[in-house]
């Protein structure tokens, strides 16, 4: 048995592999509930592509059957049902990991110095995310489906002059039509989850040459000879580590201990995902809406137009603009304002446990003004959420100016040179 | 082997005496050439998602019959898959299209967003008929017909126009857009011609007489 890895080994390195990137990975030993959501990401992809790859095999991309075969896997195809809802359940769970996981990114500052391409590889995940989300919600080819598109595919046309050419070329059609959806189809099943599975794994990458963060944001790797013998780890620690630098006996190994609290995170993870999969798919009209049980109609737009609850956010900060072009800005504004979080926190210190009050305040009501505007966007308008919106907009901005100005002279705690005890 | 290296290097330190124009000219010719042939390929790729051939005769010229609309009436029609209004519009409807003008975005159609012939308050060849792409200049949903009175909850005094359910736009019985809404500019109206009174063909103008 051991003649023949080690055949493998010489030619492929297996082993060398699994020790550097997970069983001798070494990481903080103070990671706590928050850590766990990057695992739980990683978990719901491979859900998206296994039960993707079969509603695939009944789905019918056309503006003809798409709607119908969605009825046929959910009636007639044997488990069909159980594996539509495992893909659509876990598309709103994939958005609460990784909105967790970015909030966990903030908060422990772990977006700073040495980790900004880390940060900004997280956010194209993000973004491809959210092009593979909506792509997906259109395929069903219901109301819903149908007027997301033609809402979210018009913000293009906002773009001066080649705004409305550009329009009919991503539509392939004077509409969204038939060729339309077969497009979001190829993209949605092979395009996109390639580009995801690459991101992800760059992700990692650089997540492993720079090192995991923790809570207290305090270093685990030391300058090469500069901690003595008594404070390095005891564990064994893969070689690439310990060569460049010392270990303080501040880590543990990835496996067992890191994996076996993300797999108990998994289990709490399973009753929730399950509970929802089984009592309430539709989750009340948030996570399936209301409209998307009817065909796709050109002629008529339903009464009320929301995104998903993913996208309300944004889209709420897309109507508090009274304006079409500034207000696609706007929207995306507010994204790509995150890829440059690196580089509006002028601090040092990175986690909130040792920074000044007005961060952690600021934090809060970032997370608050997140989750409102979410509420504005997904329900119906009305004369007072238009200026709510408009405030809550501007406060969503306002955490990154703040960030910008406060960052640079800031009153923070000292920061321990190892984890505390 | 160290006498190699040695002459390796000193060939290396006499490499900027050598004539380096020639081999410089190759690789950004090379590569030039190279960057034509990727933008070559890459052609099929971004034009096959031009609408196809099919999708493009799909978006022909329609002829409409508009002798059975009754005044006050709105009929849709698909032209290019889009919804098209005709709408018959009363003597009433059109006196009441001056009275509002001070809140519209774009009262006098300055916009390109309908043909030469339709730059006039009632933007339309023939008064009575009013001939719109009902797709809201905003985010491009289907604006509801309100008549009769059911308008004056969106605009004060305007008892009729159109308003659309996704973001509260309004439009007046001319398309035009009021002030204080989001879209942007006045509805569509698409090229149109009479071939006779009852008769009008949707997609294309007449030729210019």
């Amino acid at each position: 048995m051991n003649a023949f890895l080690n055949w493998i080994e010489q030619r492929i390195p297996m082993m060398r592999v699994a020790n550097m990137h997970a069983i001798q990975y070494p990481a903080p030993r103070n990671m706590n509930f928050w850590y766990v959501f990057g695992f739980l990401a990683t978990i719901v992809l491979v859900n998206q592509i296994v039960t993707g790859i079969w509603l695939t095999m009944n789905f019918n991309p056309t503006s003809e059957g798409a709607f119908f075969s969605v009825e046929y896997i959910m009636r007639e195809v044997d488990f069909g049902w159980i594996i539509r809802y495992m893909h659509s359940t876990g598309a709103s769970a994939f958005f609460i990991v990784v909105y967790a996981h970015m909030f966990r990114g903030m908060i422990y500052g772990s977006y700073q110095k040495p980790r900004e391409l880390l940060w900004v590889f997280g956010m194209f995940i993000y973004l491809a995310l959210m092009a593979e989300a909506f792509m997906g919600y259109v395929l069903p080819w219901g109301q819903m489906s149908y007027w997301g598109a033609q809402v979210i595919v018009s913000l293009f046309g906002a773009i001066p002059v080649i705004g409305p050419d550009l329009v009919i070329w991503i539509q392939g059609d004077y509409v969204i039509s038939g060729a339309t959806l077969n497009r979001f189809f190829a993209l949605h099943v092979i395009a996109l989850p390639l580009v995801i599975v690459i991101l992800v794994f760059l992700h990692i990458i650089a997540l492993h040459e720079v090192g995991s963060n923790n809570p207290d944001g305090v270093a685990i790797k030391h300058k090469k000879g500069s901690l003595p013998e008594s404070e390095k780890t005891k564990y064994q620690i893969h070689e690439y580590y310990t060569s460049k630098y010392d270990i303080a006996d501040d880590v543990v190994p990835f496996f067992p201990h890191i994996v076996l609290k993300d797999l108990v995170a998994f289990s709490v993870f399973l009753f929730v995902f399950c509970y929802i999969m089984f009592f309430a798919p539709e989750m009340g009209g948030k996570f399936l809406e209301h409209p998307n049980f009817e065909i796709a109609n050109p002629l008529k737009t339903p009464e009320h137009i929301f995104p998903v609850w993913y996208f309300t956010p944004f889209y709420a900060i897309l109507k508090a603009v009274p304006n079409k072009l500034m207000g696609v800005l706007a929207m995306f504004g507010a994204i790509a304002v995150l890829f440059a979080l690196p580089w509006v926190d002028r601090g040092r210190v990175k986690s909130w446990r040792y920074r000044c009050g007005l961060h952690k305040v600021n934090l809060l009501v970032f997370a608050v003004v997140f989750v409102f505007l979410g509420y504005l966007g997904g329900t119906p308008q009305e004369n007072w959420k238009i200026i709510a919106s408009q405030v809550a907009t501007v406060l969503y901005f306002g955490f990154f100016v703040a960030l910008f100005l406060y960052s640079k002279n800031e009153n923070t705690k000292p920061v321990p040179a190892r984890i505390p005890k | 082997m160290s006498n190699v290296s040695v002459d390796a290097k000193d060939s290396a330190l006499n490499a900027p005496q050598q004539d380096n124009t020639r081999r410089r000219f190759l690789t950004v010719a090379t590569s030039v050439v190279g960057a034509v042939g990727v933008a070559g390929a890459a052609v099929p790729f971004v034009t096959s998602w031009n609408p196809s051939a099919k999708a493009k005769a799909a978006g022909a010229d329609i002829e409409v019959d508009i002798s059975a609309i009754e005044p006050g009436q709105l009929i849709r029609v698909m032209w290019r898959s889009k919804p098209v209004w005709i709408v018959r519009r009363t003597p009433e409807v059109l006196e009441e299209l001056a009275t509002h003008e001070d809140q519209l975005r774009d009262p006098n159609s300055e916009a390109e967003q309908q043909p030469a012939f339709a730059q006039n308050r009632y933007r339309s060849m023939k008064d009575e008929y009013l001939i719109l792409v009902g797709i809201c200049t905003h985010l491009g949903c289907s604006p509801q017909y309100q008549k009769d009175g059911a308008f004056e909850e969106a605009v004060e005094g305007v008892p009729n126009g159109f308003f659309c359910p996704c973001h509260g736009s309004k439009f007046d019985m001319a398309g035009r857009v009021f002030q204080g809404v989001p879209a942007p500019l006045n509805l569509v109206v698409p090229p149109y011609q009479y071939v006779n009174d009852t008769t009008v063909i949707i997609g294309s103008e007449a030729e210019a007489v």
